[in-house]
């Protein structure tokens, strides 16, 4: 029996590495040979195509969505920002009514939505956007070590500016300490990002009360919840003091690379800074024309779809089964049912982002995990599409 | 279900799974028929006839939506998956 810490992949893994980590001579070495174990292939004709578990990257879209957005493709590809014809005029329309319905997902007000082409833009957008815009009396940030690396590296460019930014620590389940949190926050504090759901590990913070402890200090608070859609029930009303929100639509059966984001409209932003230079659509904030067929049908399908079959697929036993079965598998923290979108098998491995690299997990270290379970680990993410049983 | 509409709804039922077992795609497979099923089986309860004519308009855009989609999946079809 193998002890948790040295599981059977990491051995299939890293073959010639029974060492700690540190006391590795050649890291660069030991990289280059895991680089080579995992080499690339194309499937043979005849070959059988392997599971797919990496719905946290990106899901398969969905029949409906591609069979509302082909129109678009092949008869309706007007500029949607083209005010003086027919063909701009349809495409407008769809855009618009994938925008109500995008906002009636998650309780906010159409003229809040903004589309851009993804999260990590989206995150930029909103960090340094709010950030430059008050920096003449605001200059601190506070945002998590297990951010998403857009986030962190957002606040990097903007330590090099001259701002100050906290990297809170997470407690050993991945949850942020909201007194910590509390006692962080300055008076020059500007903003506070903490996302809704971690991309490599799951947990799902407190995001109601951090937006309480926001609001009630005057900061704002900016949330990326691009895991969180279609996996949990997004209510931006609710979730009171949320200025900004991320949401992915290429996560939950949408096509790739467009999302919204959603601006509190109390911050206009029209000029600022966070502008993208351009041509001014989105209310200036995103310059460049929004594809009607790729981004919006989809999303204005999508969310009708999710309120109707979002609620509980998400909790199936498959973390129970797998540790029942499975032998030397470690479940790292918290009660798998409270877990909402990824399940892990022993630990996580890479995210989409990073996995070119092979240097072990930042937020799996943040939690003070092993390196070499660090290094063996494996995220597993399901879908609608993936799960067996009756339930949505 | 009014007795009126019944055949009716049996025979859309019948030829939404049957549309649905035909996609290509092992995920797009299981999941057109569980979801075809569940949908069916929500609505087994339903009497109201201007709900029912309504379900069933529904069902036959599904039923036209998923035969599109059917032969999209033929034209790019990929290799079959392990668990197939």
């Amino acid at each position: 029996m193998l002890s948790p810490g040295k599981t059977v992949s990491s051995r299939l893994l890293r073959p010639a590495l029974w060492l700690p980590f540190r006391l590795c001579p050649a890291r660069t070495a030991v990289s280059f040979m895991q680089k080579e174990l995992i080499k690339k292939r194309e499937l043979e004709k005849d070959e059988l195509r392997p599971l797919y578990m990496d719905f946290q990257a990106t899901t398969p879209m969905d029949p409906r969505v591609l069979d509302a957005m082909l129109p678009y493709q092949v008869n309706y590809y007007g500029n949607p920002h083209s005010r003086t014809h027919a063909y701009g005029w349809e495409s407008e329309t769809a855009m618009e009514t994938a925008r109500k319905q995008v906002a009636s997902l998650i309780g906010a007000d159409p003229r809040e939505i903004i589309f851009t082409s993804g999260a990590t833009e989206s995150n930029n957008m909103a960090i340094k956007g709010v950030a430059r815009f008050y920096q003449a009396k605001k200059r601190h940030v506070i945002t998590t070590q297990t951010e998403h690396k857009c986030v962190l590296d957002s606040c990097r460019i903007l330590e090099a500016e001259g701002f100050t930014v906290t990297y809170l620590p997470v407690q050993k389940n991945g949850l942020l300490d909201l007194k910590l949190l509390e006692a962080s926050i300055r008076p020059e504090t500007s903003l506070v990002s903490v996302m809704t759901i971690n991309n490599e590990i799951g947990v799902k913070q407190p995001i109601k009360e951090i937006g309480q402890i926001c609001r009630s200090k005057g900061v704002f608070f900016h949330t990326d919840a691009a895991q969180a859609v279609g996996k949990i029930p997004i209510s931006v009303s609710e979730w009171k003091g949320l200025s900004y929100v991320p949401l992915v639509g290429q996560r939950s059966t949408d096509p790739k690379a467009w999302v919204l984001c959603m601006c509190n409209a109390d911050l206009d932003f029209f000029g600022s800074p966070a502008a993208e230079p351009g041509g001014g659509q989105e209310r200036g904030l995103r310059s460049g024309t929004v594809p009607p067929p790729a981004g919006c049908w989809g999303w204005e399908l999508h969310g009708a779809m999710i309120i109707r079959e979002c609620p509980c697929w998400t909790n199936r036993l498959w973390p129970k089964k797998i540790m029942d079965e499975i032998p030397d598998v470690v479940m790292n923290f918290g009660d798998p049912k409270k877990r909402k979108t990824l399940m892990r098998v022993c630990l996580y491995g890479f995210s989409a982002c990073t996995s070119a690299s092979l240097e072990p997990s930042y937020v799996l270290r943040a939690i003070g995990a092993d390196e070499d379970l660090a290094h063996s680990s494996i995220r597993k993410g399901i879908d609608l599409k993936s799960i067996k049983g009756t339930q949505h | 279900m009014a007795a009126s509409t019944r055949p009716q709804v049996i025979s859309l039922y019948r030829m939404m799974l049957k549309e649905s077992s035909k996609f290509p795609s092992y995920n797009y497979r299981t999941y057109a028929l569980r979801r075809v099923r569940d949908a069916f089986r929500a609505n087994r309860k339903v009497e109201d006839p201007k709900v029912v004519e309504k379900l069933l308009v529904e069902g036959g855009q599904m039923l036209a939506l998923i035969q599109r989609q059917v032969s999209i999946g033929k034209m790019y079809e990929a290799q079959r998956m392990v668990v197939e």
